[in-house]
């Protein structure tokens, strides 16, 4: 990945470049197979249905993943995603888009590390917060 | 709530109690798949030479992966504790994950977890009268090290 980003280019209050992915029905049997959660309220319409859903719904812990690539594709090869917390409250449906966002809350050093604390959440295409949440990474510095 | 609690002392005596450790295995076709669920492209999940690059000692895991716990049929899928407490609903949503990484676990890795109940709680909710359970996993490497934890709350209702 190129851009790396430094801990001296960015602010607190900044927002980072956000992640749009879609989560069709196949993204759901994917993260089933890849996660092991095999409940089929999340690929299996009729079951859905049968337990007052409207549709397939999203994984929660699908959407904290992606949470995990919002912050790794923005922290880059040098950085890393330390911590990801969030809750998961409002559904999101098979075949719509889940948009993630974050934003920077806290800039500090302890330890040797560049620390970043922001706030995350995903939006679905009515803008809707469906899972708030709060991550942690590290960056590079430019100082040697 | 009005109501009288559906936690009981039998539930309460859970909280805190360390389960049994699992063995947790980390492997490099786990490690893709999962990355390739979330929709991944970087490589260093992918190209084991390409994360050695990087410094890793093999594919490193993607927030949110903690290798699979070894499947046996004869064993139940879900966290003892869970599967301990006798709740009086039948329906689950998962109510959030926070996962912290203390050190960065590749594929190749062996871990062992051990989980415990932290709380339980009860609340009235749009769907009803719901279970609050809030469970915990620490996973060690194979050096004994904690690297990682993971704190997860389940609604039953």
């Amino acid at each position: 990945m190129s851009n790396q980003v430094y801990f001296e280019d960015v602010q607190e209050g900044q927002e980072i470049p956000t992640l749009r992915q879609n989560c069709d029905s196949q993204r759901l049997v994917m993260w089933a197979a890849g996660s092991g959660d095999f409940y089929q309220i999340h690929y299996d319409k009729d079951f859905a249905q049968g337990n007052n859903l409207p549709d397939r719904i999203v994984h929660g812990a699908l959407k904290h993943a992606l949470l995990g690539r919002l912050l790794h594709e923005w922290v880059g090869d040098q950085g890393r995603v330390k911590r990801v917390a969030c809750q998961y409250r409002g559904m999101d449906i098979v075949e719509e888009d889940v948009i993630c966002h974050g934003r920077i809350t806290k800039k500090s050093q302890h330890g040797g590390e560049n620390i970043m604390e922001l706030e995350v959440w995903t939006e679905n295409p009515k803008g809707q917060k469906t899972t708030p949440g709060t991550g942690v990474v590290s960056l590079p510095s430019r100082k040697p | 709530m009005a109501e009288a609690s559906i936690i009981t002392d039998e539930m309460r005596a859970i909280i805190g109690k360390e389960s049994d450790p699992v063995t947790v295995e980390v492997d490099k076709s786990a490690v893709r798949m999962f990355a390739r669920a979330v929709g991944y492209t970087d490589l260093i999940y992918y190209d084991e030479q390409y994360a050695k690059s990087k410094g890793y000692r093999s594919l490193p895991v993607p927030m949110g992966f903690l290798g699979h716990p070894i499947f046996r049929p004869d064993m139940p899928s879900r966290p003892l504790y869970v599967m301990a407490l006798k709740s009086p609903y039948e329906r689950v949503l998962n109510g959030g994950s926070d996962i912290e990484y203390y050190e960065p676990i590749c594929a190749g890795d062996v871990l062992t977890s051990t989980a415990k109940l932290v709380d339980l709680s009860e609340r009235s909710g749009s769907m009803g009268p719901m279970l609050i359970v809030t469970g915990e996993t620490t996973y060690k490497n194979q050096a004994g090290k904690v690297v990682a934890k993971f704190r997860g709350t389940l609604i039953q209702y």
